[in-house]
């Protein structure tokens, strides 16, 4: 038996907004009987483009319906613009998160949203874009692509409990992981785009802000930024890490390894002794 | 909450007769039955003892019983003796249905020298004749095909089968886990070479099964290093359990004509009351000679896990046939050898009823049933009340 959060037992034994809206402006229909869930979801969104109402129907596991209750739930007194923006990780997050292999629960959600969204700004139903890459679902490779890059995912295991692609025949698999290498490869240069010093010295502080600080405050300590030349950190010890015999370990281990995580990997950090 | 067990395919309780066989070898009868001394070779006698009841159980011989610790083990130690003894023979032949320690296996050994024939079976289960009897060849290694069917109870014609095999000089083995115990077994002028059971399918603790092997099979053991069991399985006596088994088959053997009445009438009870209410449900290899215990419905429009988490809330187990229940992402292979649409297979549900089942539990399944099917179609985009007809397994 799978192990369900108390908000997913909640949300499946009693689920909120079954059904469908009467005077629905707003339809989304996605998956289908043969792929195991399907979700139909209904809204009525108001003139000034709040979601008055929303309902659904799932046919699906415990776990599909109650993504689909929580996702009404959510977006209910909500603006357009504000549930566009929410992710199939909202949806699982809301729920007190969900089993690994249930993901694509969640992603079900977000794709019924997307598609009452795109119904009621008049677009017509989307013709599945790409090519189908598992067979055995129907999952094409620009859902595989989208899901990696929203969920940061690693391999063809996880690609399945998001997606479902790869979760029959299997002969799938190899397409996969090309693809899984294809967006990773994309991702890096992406992700750390050539800084300027001024975006590069304001990104420093706002990870020291954020990341750093909260962490050594809470061990008495603190410090503070004093230069960067080129990829050189110079910090001043403040508090108990001014006297603190670990202090280097925390500068090296804390400091530089979040620099690198959220700035640049190339970052040294070096103590300024005042 | 009281429970109410109909997964009796799954495991049985041990029942109270086995526990009290099996608990004086935890304390005092705790000897190691190779021992010298007389301590421990007075628990070999108990052993022996347990052998012949699993042996009468099935009208075979002492010496053809090997205690193994599980019917997965019975059923890769069968398998793999016979690739071992058959040398130069590299043909398997099974059915698309079987249990995932034969499946599983067969898959495995399909990719590396072997080639295997999965026999298919119709829509109610039953096994295509034909194609098994054209799928013997001189090169055939080995037959391993299910007694009866772990999810829908259907009962393959293993007697029939295996006189076919035995006349082409071809190992048989059968998988017999859910059979034993539930309908009645003679092994004495069979043609069946070998056969697995499982101890927690027939009120026994779990960690114990048997292989049988007739006299003057080929045999290659799995477990190597011990002279236990004759050399044909290393590995010190699981004491305990192996009493418990001996006491579970006598009680099989006493209890078969109540399984075979009263459960079947139970289970009977159980599957009308179901049909008769709840439209547009049918029994999966209704249509097939079945087991006494075992009833596979299928619900239109609903999903398999949102039921059994349903039927939780009131204390009653069963399984199902659905891909959520299962971790994979596919319904059951049963079902879908079967034809059965994966509409249908997505929100199928196995009860499997014992001797321990009661008339009483049976009315409280099937007065709780309805409301939860129709609880969660009303929650289906696909329900169409309009639509309602029941089907039954024909």
């Amino acid at each position: 038996m799978w192990e369900y959060t108390e908000k997913v037992k909640e949300h499946f034994l009693k689920p909120k907004n079954a059904g469908e809206v009467e005077d629905a402006n707003a339809v989304g229909e996605v998956g289908s009987m043969a792929c195991g869930d399907a979700l139909k979801l209904t809204l009525k969104v108001d003139e000034k483009g709040k979601i008055e109402d929303a309902k659904f129907q799932t046919f699906g596991c415990a776990s599909a319906i109650a993504s689909a209750s929580a996702l009404t739930e959510m977006i209910k007194g909500k603006s357009l613009e504000e549930a566009e923006k929410i992710s199939n990780q909202d949806i699982a997050d809301f729920l007190g998160g969900l089993p690994k292999e249930k993901m694509h629960c969640s992603v079900l959600g977000r794709q019924a949203l997307e598609a009452a969204l795109a119904n009621y700004k008049g677009e017509p139903v989307k013709e599945q874009e790409g090519e189908i890459v598992c067979e055995c679902f129907g999952v094409t490779d620009l859902e595989i692509e989208r899901a990696i890059r929203e969920n940061d995912l690693k391999t063809v295991e996880e690609v399945t409990d998001y997606t479902k692609a790869g979760g029959g025949c299997e002969s799938c698999h190899d397409r996969i992981r090309e693809i899984i290498a294809k967006v990773r490869k994309e991702e890096r240069p992406l992700a750390r785009p050539k800084l300027s010093n001024i975006k590069k010295i304001r990104m420093i502080e706002e990870t020291i802000e954020s990341e750093i600080r909260p962490s050594l405050q809470h061990d008495g300590g603190d410090i503070e930024l004093i230069d960067v030349i080129g990829n050189r950190v110079l910090v001043a010890t403040r508090g108990s890490c001014a006297v603190c015999n670990a202090a280097q370990i925390t500068l090296k281990s804390l400091v530089e390894g979040k620099l690198h995580e959220f700035v640049s990997p190339e970052l040294v950090v070096e103590e300024v002794k005042e | 909450m009281t429970t109410v067990y109909m997964d009796n395919n799954a495991t049985t309780q041990v029942a109270p007769e086995v526990l009290e066989a099996m608990l004086p070898y935890f304390h005092d009868l705790y000897g190691n039955p190779s021992s010298a001394h007389t301590f421990g070779g007075q628990v070999g006698r108990r052993i022996r003892e347990a052998r012949e009841r699993v042996a009468q159980l099935l009208g075979a011989l002492p010496d053809e019983i090997i205690f193994t610790s599980c019917g997965s083990e019975s059923d890769n130690t069968a398998i793999m003796s016979a690739l071992h003894t058959e040398e130069g023979k590299n043909h398997i032949v099974t059915s698309r249905v079987e249990h995932p320690a034969v499946k599983v296996l067969c898959g495995q050994l399909g990719k590396h020298e072997y080639r295997v024939t999965e026999i298919p079976v119709d829509r109610e289960g039953r096994l295509d004749m034909d194609r098994y009897k054209d799928s013997l060849t001189q090169d055939t290694a080995i037959v391993s095909l299910m007694w009866a069917n772990n999810e829908t109870g259907a009962i393959f014609p293993v007697e029939e089968a295996a006189q076919m095999a035995k006349s082409r000089g071809i190992v048989f083995h059968t998988d017999a886990v859910q059979a034993v115990g539930k309908i009645p077994i003679d092994l004495k002028n069979s043609a069946i070479d070998m056969l697995s059971i499982s101890g927690h399918k027939l009120h026994a603790p779990k960690g114990v099964g048997v292989l049988y092997v007739r006299k003057g099979t080929k045999y290659a053991p799995f477990l190597i290093g011990g002279h236990q069991e004759r050399g044909r399985r290393g590995g010190t006596e699981n004491t305990a359990s192996i009493i418990a088994l001996g006491k579970a088959c006598e009680l099989a053997g006493k209890h078969m004509e109540d399984e075979n009445t009263r459960v079947k009438a139970l289970r009977d009870k159980l599957e009308q009351g179901i049909l008769e209410k709840v439209p547009q449900c049918r029994v999966n290899g209704g249509g097939a000679e079945r087991l006494p215990n075992t009833s596979n419905i299928s619900f239109e429009s609903i999903e398999g896990e949102a039921i059994l988490l349903l039927m939780d809330e009131f204390g009653i187990c069963a399984s199902s046939g659905s891909a959520c229940t299962s971790g994979s992402l596919q319904p059951s292979h049963v079902l879908r050898a079967m034809g059965v649409p994966f509409t249908m297979a997505h929100g199928s549900i196995r009860f499997s009823l014992s001797i321990y089942n009661t008339e009483e539990e049976v009315d409280f399944v099937v007065e709780k049933i309805p409301p939860i099917i129709e609880t969660l179609r009303e929650l289906s985009p696909f329900w169409k009340p309009e639509e309602g007809i029941c089907a039954t397994g024909t």
